[in-house]
């Protein structure tokens, strides 16, 4: 470990199984929040009842996102509240998390002297960070959803299990292709794509089941198996326009990102593309996400269609990132498995 | 009559090509043409591989062969995809461009008659006059709406829109999109990539000159010879430099150069690196490999004394273990030539079998293994391998494994491990519209930053006298594409024009007062 601080590398992986445990719990407390809370129920059945001017100056159309008034017919207040606080808590123990999550990867930067992003363990803690700080963020806007922030934590909590198990790696000095400032600005922009769009995808999941189970219900069938469940999602819309909104956000990210690798390649490679593997992969991952936002615009794809496609990038980034590591080897092989 | 027949299955063909459906279908096609590309050898990366991977498939590798899969990104059908998308795209986007260039001299359409039907409307009643409220209105929009006051009958009609340079960015996203294809075609026509492997010390350089190159792959101009490459010379490796981490993982390489802008300007110095490419008139040189020459001493069986130097390969890319061969031409026909070949381990370690390995890439008191020949070294005449020998008729002397500074006598030929110095592989690239092609990639990402981060909207206001002499003012509001937080937007106008224009109270759209 020359140039390595142990001491320091050691307080990172540390801090980094801590931020694992945290967001568990943080997890456990929004699943008990969706289990029990009432959120669901009431943005599902309650439109209806709202009073028509409400709808005429403010709401306007379907694609408000607050919570309809409360009206005498809901159940009493602190019943409510009670899975309302355990939610509001999870978010606080969230963000707590994001901190810890943070402190470990800051604290690596400093074992290695350098971005620690250079290999799978390294990339694949500061996409989880990213994701979960896009989740937090979606809230900022969105604050309707954050009952689904289990279904957002638990990848996370797989994706950084992976990581920290199978994907793991001694922090290292760099090797002379990695020594360039476009490490910073190449890596960091893919992952902070990357990690949005796993956002996205389990907005556009979450979106898929919702979408069934109303067409089961508008269809006069019973809600499916999940249906309790499914009733407690926010509108199909909603999930698919957040959903939406971060592919919007993070496709011109993902753009800069292979720009900024091509300028890169130009520097340590001699050619600006190659059809390396991961630069296929980059470019098949672009191409598909381009599909969902013109599919998003092309009548007969939009809705469902969409989301399938929005799917499909999501899996060429997971292929990208595990099996191109993995099993294909090219001109990126930093993945630091042997 | 014939012609015109002739024409409407060319309109309809021309009119699904340029069809949103198609493009899509097209893109998608697009990304799954491009996995063969990833998982199977492709030869322009690895040639090597590629062959090795047919031989071991038999006629499954044969037909696959035959099909491009093994040159996937040059082959005919991903050709075929991508040109019927960038017809499809020119063809989508001429119209578009003309629509969108009428609507930015036109002026907001006129507004419709029941502004309550839109996504977003409003009412309300207020004590100031018609022409005040208007006026009151086009100050609360600002300067950034565009807008336009109509009369209709006794009442006035504003009609503003906001949020062009969405369509604008989506366009310049497009138009710069195939500007970076046709310049990629261009820059690869016109590009040459030559590498060529310097020895450290004098009498190793070399001039940009094809025929001065081990390996040269020419555009398609430039194999023709209509690209003169720049007049650039690389007389000698000064110093090469590679440092490594305890862990047997390199830190640093680096290359001291001499080289010469043309053949008679003055000898210039400079340093290579992994990410610092040597600049030169639009010609980029990189430090692309290295590895060690061992020098040999070899006296002939006529009693002539060769000294020679000779780049060996590395076979091992951890511990640069390398392979090569000397070749001395004897007299012309006598049979007298000798060859070398061999082993070079940098850091050697015997296996205990009394086979040498080597354990890591740095020289630390390395073993040169050589195997000794005497014959005729080219008896086709052909040109071959300089790494390796053709022993067909050569008669093998011996081997034996020497350190630096040892010599060993076989059949009146010696050979003495003099010393090894390093070689580095330089690649020398020209592509002339490189730069051009980030310009157009910068203008893409403006453009897709304006086509997802701007909406279109438009906002219609009605202005009329009621019976009782107020005011009546109806606000509608309609998002094109994405909606997004339009809502909220328009609830904050609507808050505006009712603070500037003094608002009595709401009205519903029939007239009655709420």
């Amino acid at each position: 470990m020359s140039g390595i601080n142990g001491s320091m590398a050691h307080l990172s992986d540390s801090l980094f199984t801590t931020a694992i445990a945290v967001y568990a719990l943080a997890a456990v407390g929004f699943v008990a929040e969706y289990a029990f809370g009432r959120r669901g129920r009431i943005a599902a059945t309650v439109p209806a009842a709202v009073p028509a001017r409400a709808m005429a100056t403010v709401g306007g159309g379907s694609t408000d996102f607050e919570l309809p008034p409360v009206t005498p017919t809901l159940p009493p207040a602190e019943k409510r509240s009670f899975a309302e606080r355990i939610g509001k808590w999870s978010l606080v123990i969230t963000v707590l998390g994001v901190a810890v999550h943070a402190a470990s990867i800051v604290v690596r930067a400093s074992a290695v002297d350098a971005v620690p992003w250079s290999n799978m363990y390294e990339f694949a803690s500061v996409a989880g960070l990213v994701g979960v700080i896009a989740f937090v963020a979606v809230l900022w806007k969105l604050p309707a959803l954050r009952h689904l922030g289990g279904f957002i934590l638990l990848p996370v909590i797989v994706v950084m299990f992976l990581a920290g198990t199978v994907f793991y790696s001694n922090a290292e000095k760099l090797v002379p292709a990695l020594q360039s400032y476009w490490l910073a600005i190449h890596v960091t922009l893919v992952s902070i794509a990357e990690g949005a769009l796993m956002t996205s995808a389990v907005l556009t999941m979450l979106y898929l089941a919702k979408s069934r189970y109303d067409r089961r219900i508008a269809a006069g069938h019973s809600g499916g198996r999940f249906a309790v469940y499914a009733a407690k999602l926010p509108p199909a819309a909603t999930l698919d326009k957040a959903a939406y909104r971060i592919v919007a956000f993070s496709f011109p990210l993902y753009t800069v990102a292979i720009i900024c690798g091509a300028i890169w390649a130009e520097a340590a490679w001699g050619r600006y593309w190659g059809w390396d593997p991961k630069e296929t992969w980059a470019f098949i991952v672009w191409v598909v996400y381009a599909c969902y936002l013109h599919a998003r615009a092309t009548a007969g794809w939009k809705g469902r269609a969409a989301a399938w496609v929005n799917l499909a990038g999501f899996g060429a980034i997971i292929f990208n990132f595990v099996i191109v590591n993995v099993v294909i080897s090219g001109l990126h092989s930093y993945a630091g498995l042997n | 009559m014939a012609a015109q027949r002739a024409k409407a299955p060319l309109r309809q063909f021309w009119r699904t090509l340029t069809s949103m459906r198609t493009a899509l279908i097209l893109l998608f096609l697009l990304a799954v043409a491009a996995v063969p590309g990833s998982i199977l050898p492709q030869r322009p990366l690895n040639a090597s591989k590629t062959q090795s991977y047919i031989d071991d498939h038999g006629a499954w590798g044969t037909f696959l062969d035959k099909i491009g899969m093994f040159d996937v990104f040059g082959s005919v059908w991903f050709s075929a995809i991508y040109l019927l998308l960038f017809v499809s795209l020119v063809g989508c986007l001429i119209p578009r461009i003309r629509v969108h260039a009428r609507a930015m001299v036109r002026a907001p359409l006129k507004a419709p008659k029941n502004l309550d039907r839109l996504p977003e409307s409003a009412a309300y009643e207020t004590g100031h006059t018609p022409d005040q409220v208007a006026a009151e209105v086009k100050a609360a929009l600002g300067p950034r709406w565009r807008k336009i006051t109509r009369e209709e009958g006794g009442a006035i009609a504003i009609s503003a829109e906001k949020g062009y340079s969405r369509e604008t960015g989506n366009l310049l996203f497009h138009v710069a999109l195939l500007a970076a294809l046709i310049l990629i075609a261009v820059g690869k026509t016109w590009s040459y990539e030559g590498q060529r492997v310097v020895v450290q010390g004098a009498d190793q350089g070399f001039c940009n000159t094809v025929s001065q190159y081990d390996n040269w792959r020419p555009g398609r101009l430039a194999s023709e010879g209509k690209v003169s490459p720049a007049p650039f010379c690389v007389d000698s490796l000064d110093n090469f430099v590679a440092t490594y981490g305890s862990n047997g993982a390199p830190t640093q390489f680096r290359a001291d150069i001499t080289y010469r802008k043309d053949v008679d300007a003055a000898q210039q110095k400079t340093s290579i690196t992994v990410n610092h490419p040597m600049r030169l008139e639009g010609d980029r040189v990189y430090l692309i490999g290295h590895g060690f020459a061992p020098e040999l001493t070899i006296t002939m069986p006529d009693g002539t004394v060769r000294h020679d130097v000779q780049p060996f390969i590395p076979t091992d890319a951890n511990t640069y273990y390398s392979e090569g061969a000397f070749k001395e031409q004897g007299k012309s026909g006598a049979n007298q030539d000798v060859g070398v070949s061999g082993f070079f381990a940098p850091t050697p370690a015997d296996d205990g079998n009394g086979v040498i390995t080597s354990v890591a890439p740095q020289a630390t008191n390395p073993v040169l293994g050589i195997m000794v020949y005497k014959g005729n070294l080219n008896y086709t005449g052909l040109p071959q391998s300089v790494y390796s020998l053709d022993t067909t008729k050569m008669t093998k002397l011996g081997a034996v494994n020497l350190h630096a500074g040892e010599s060993k006598t076989f059949d009146g030929v010696t050979v003495r491990f003099d010393g090894w110095r390093p070689w580095v592989s330089l690649q020398v690239s020209h592509d002339p519209t490189q730069g051009y092609l980030l310009i157009a990639a910068v203008a893409m990402v403006i453009g897709l930053f304006g086509s997802l981060a701007v909406r279109r909207r438009r906002v219609w206001v009605r202005i009329s006298p009621s019976r009782d002499g107020s005011t009546v003012v109806q606000v509608g509001g309609l998002a094109r594409s994405d909606s997004g937080n339009f809502t909220t937007e328009f609830a904050a106008l609507v808050e505006r024009l009712n603070e500037r224009s003094g608002r009595v109270r709401d009205q519903r759209f029939d007239g009655a007062p709420v």
